[in-house]
Parts: C-alpha cells; structure tokens; sequence
C-alpha cells in the first residue's frame, strides 16, 4: 500500500489525481518524509511548465478587483493570535526555505531578484521572523543578523527614520533610513533585545529622542 | 500657528518601488497585509499565470477567476509559504494551477485535446515579457526537448489537460503504472536539467 501511495507523488504534483486519490495522498505525505523531500523538487518542476504557456496580459480591470477585495479583508488578516503563531510558524519554516534555496539552485534565484538583506537572513537556518506592530517583520539569524522589512511612509522632510536595537535598556543606533522597503540592520541583534524604530533629525541621532512608533517583541 | 504647519506640505503617497525585493521578501510582506507588495507580485506574475489558466481552461472569464481566486489565496495564506519547501514563484504559479484544474473539471471543458487545440483567444495580447521570464521560457523549453516524446506528452497532458491520471492512461491507451513512471521519470529529469541550467548560468557573468 505504501509503495502504491508513494507512486502518487509525480501525478500530484501535476495536479492529476481525482479526489478520492488526492485525499489518501495527501494523508500519507502527512506521515512520509521522503514523498515531501521528492514532492518538493518535482513541484518545482511542475510549476516551470507554466513558462511554456504563452504570458497573455490579463485585463487591466482584473488587477484592481484583486486588489479591492484583499484590501476589503484585510481588518481580519493580521489578529494578535495570528502574529504569535506566525512567529514559531516562519521560524520552523526558515530552514526549510534555506534548504530550498540551496537545493534549487538558480532556478528559484533568477525569479527572485535575490540578494537583498531579507531574504538572506530568513535563507539562514534557524532565521525567526516577528511582526513589526502590523507595519512589516523584522528576521534575525542565530548569529544577530537581521533586517527589516516595513511599510511605512517616507519620513517627513528634514527627518529620516531611525532604527535601534534595545538590549538591557541601552539602545544602540542600528541604522537609518528613508521609507518603505528592506534594511539591513548595522549591529547583530543578541537575544532578548527589542528592535524599535522611531523618527529623528536627518542625520540620525545617538540615542532616540522619541518614543518608538513601532517596535518588536522581545527576540528570543 | 507654528511653523510647521504652515511648511510644506507632507510629500503625497507617492508609490513605493518594490522592483528591488525578492519575490519571497514579498511574500512576507503580504504576510504583514502589505497590498503593494501583492500588487507587485500580480505585476510579476500575472501574465504568467493568465496565460497559465487560459491554457488550461480556454475561457477568458473563467481564466480570470482562476487568476483572481490564486491571488486571494496568495493573500490569505502567505504566512504560510514559508512552511512549504518551495520558492515563491512555484508556489504561486502551483496554486493557479490548482485553481485552473479544479475550475476546468467543475466545467468539464476537457472534451478537445488539450495540446492540439490550444488557441491564444482573440483578445489577449502576449505581455512584454521580462528579461527573465524570456530566459526561463527558454531554459524549460530547452530542457523539455531532452525528455523522451512520451515523457513530455505524459507532463503536458497531465500539467496542461486537467485530466486524472486514470483518465490521461485511458487517452494514451497506456497502462495506468506506465503513465505513473513516465511523470515521475519526466518531472525527476526536467529537475535535473532546470537545475544545471540554473548552475551554468550563476557561473556565466
């Protein structure tokens, strides 16, 4: 029975088994480490069949209906439940995702455009990834490496945002930045540290002259 | 009044460049209910998977809420995505596949042959492809040609044809294990040859 089921690992990732058939495989790849070793590498060639169909652009009108409805969710998106399952969640998941990039090779890297800090520090095993109080995540390596990822508008005129790693209540200038988007933290984040962002004069200042406006827990 | 107020105003909500994230940072930021971030993987995307659910399904309305519904669920589940072993692209691109492959059974539309009578509908223009998007069409293409006929018949029909395995044996007259071990044998090679691609081209500068 077992070597029937494992045999259902290819039609499986080509999306061709009926449902009856798809229900027993997917109760055994619950149990069987090698069908996910194996389903893993074979979706991913699965899925580069896609290329193969010719890319048509879809209608404009398609866009902004996807993105009304996600935006018609999203109050039920982030509950406080969710960010703490979220954290174990992507924190198992991270060297999970670093044995992929490995195994993949280029053909995940190309899409990706790849190098950029996030995506290096969850690639590390053992990454963890917390929420930034709903604006974005914060991930650090084992070793105190970390970044930023955050959605938050550009900082005023003449002021800059200012990140810090807080670690037995000194906080340590981390780096600055201007608006949205991935940054790479200057200074190794140890365990038991808060990460906080708040704004300053353009320039940066040594220690925050305000209170953070966003701020992880503390990492662990 | 103070003087900042009367300064200039704070700069409009001017549209953030995303262009330089991966497609994995992206997904963690949809995972923080970041619609731009969605917004740009739609745009990296979408014309892949519209041409994805338009070969499959033959609809244009029906190839749209396949899109749409993958999309959603990309929305709903990326803080998901990181539990599955796979990059972000295979695991968007696997659930428009699903969504296209349920939808087309739900409507049977499987009666023509899936690979003769694929016809590009009237309307839809092809997209101005990436660069990137170029290059691993042509990498897969490349790599499809190595496998034997009857592996690749055995892959397209199955990726392209929403069909069971019962029912694609039936349609290749073939014995339902043999069609098993052709998948298997033309996915497990097709990974192979992305995989070197991938390797040569790191190494090219």
């Amino acid at each position: 029975m077992a070597e029937e089921l494992h045999s259902l690992v290819a039609p499986y990732a080509l999306d061709a088994l009926d449902e009856t058939d798809e229900r027993s495989f997917e109760e055994h790849l619950a149990l069987c480490e090698r069908c996910r070793g194996e389903l893993a590498g074979l979706r991913e060639a699965a899925a580069a069949l896609a290329y193969t169909a010719p890319a048509t652009q879809p209608p404009p009108e398609l866009k902004e209906r996807i993105l009304a409805q996600a935006r018609s969710e999203r109050p039920n998106v982030v509950p406080l439940r969710r960010k703490r399952n979220w954290t174990t969640t992507l924190g198992i998941a991270a060297a999970a995702a670093a044995a992929v990039a490995i195994g993949l090779g280029l053909w995940g890297a190309t899409r990706s455009t790849g190098q950029d800090a996030l995506a290096r520090v969850l690639s590390r095993p053992g990454a963890r990834v917390m929420a930034m109080g709903g604006s974005g995540v914060l991930a650090v390596a084992p070793d105190g490496e970390a970044a930023l990822a955050l959605r938050v508008a550009d900082a005023p005129p003449g002021k800059t945002y200012e990140a810090w790693v807080i670690h037995a209540n000194a906080a340590r200038p981390a780096g600055l930045f201007r608006g949205a988007g991935v940054v790479k933290l200057a200074r190794r984040v140890a365990k038991g540290s808060v990460v906080a962002v708040t704004v300053e004069r353009a320039g940066g200042a040594p220690q925050p002259t305000q209170k953070p406006f966003l701020a992880s827990q503390e990492t662990t | 009044m103070s003087l900042l107020l009367t300064a200039a105003p704070p700069p409009a909500k001017a549209p953030r460049n995303l262009a330089h994230l991966s497609d994995e940072s992206l997904l963690s930021l949809v995972a923080s209910s970041d619609d731009n971030a969605l917004a740009e993987l739609y745009d990296r995307f979408g014309g892949i998977a519209y041409g994805l659910a338009l070969r499959i399904l033959r609809d244009e309305s029906l190839a749209q809420d396949a899109v749409q519904e993958a999309f959603l669920g990309v929305w709903r589940t990326a803080d998901r995505f990181l539990a599955e072993r796979a990059s972000a692209s295979t695991w968007i691109l696997t659930l428009v596949h699903r969504r296209a492959v349920d939808l087309v059974r739900r409507e049977d539309r499987r009666r023509g042959d899936p690979l003769e009578s694929a016809p590009e509908p009237a309307a839809a223009e092809t997209v101005e492809e990436q660069a990137t998007t170029r290059f691993q069409r042509r990498v897969v293409q490349e790599a499809l040609r190595q496998l034997t006929p009857e592996q690749r018949e055995a892959l397209e029909l199955g990726y392209y044809g929403g069909l069971s395995q019962s029912e694609l044996a039936e349609r290749l007259g073939q014995p339902l294990g043999t069609v098993k071990s052709r998948m298997f044998s033309g996915l497990g090679r097709l990974r192979e040859l992305l995989g070197q691609a991938g390797l040569e081209e790191s190494l090219s500068p």
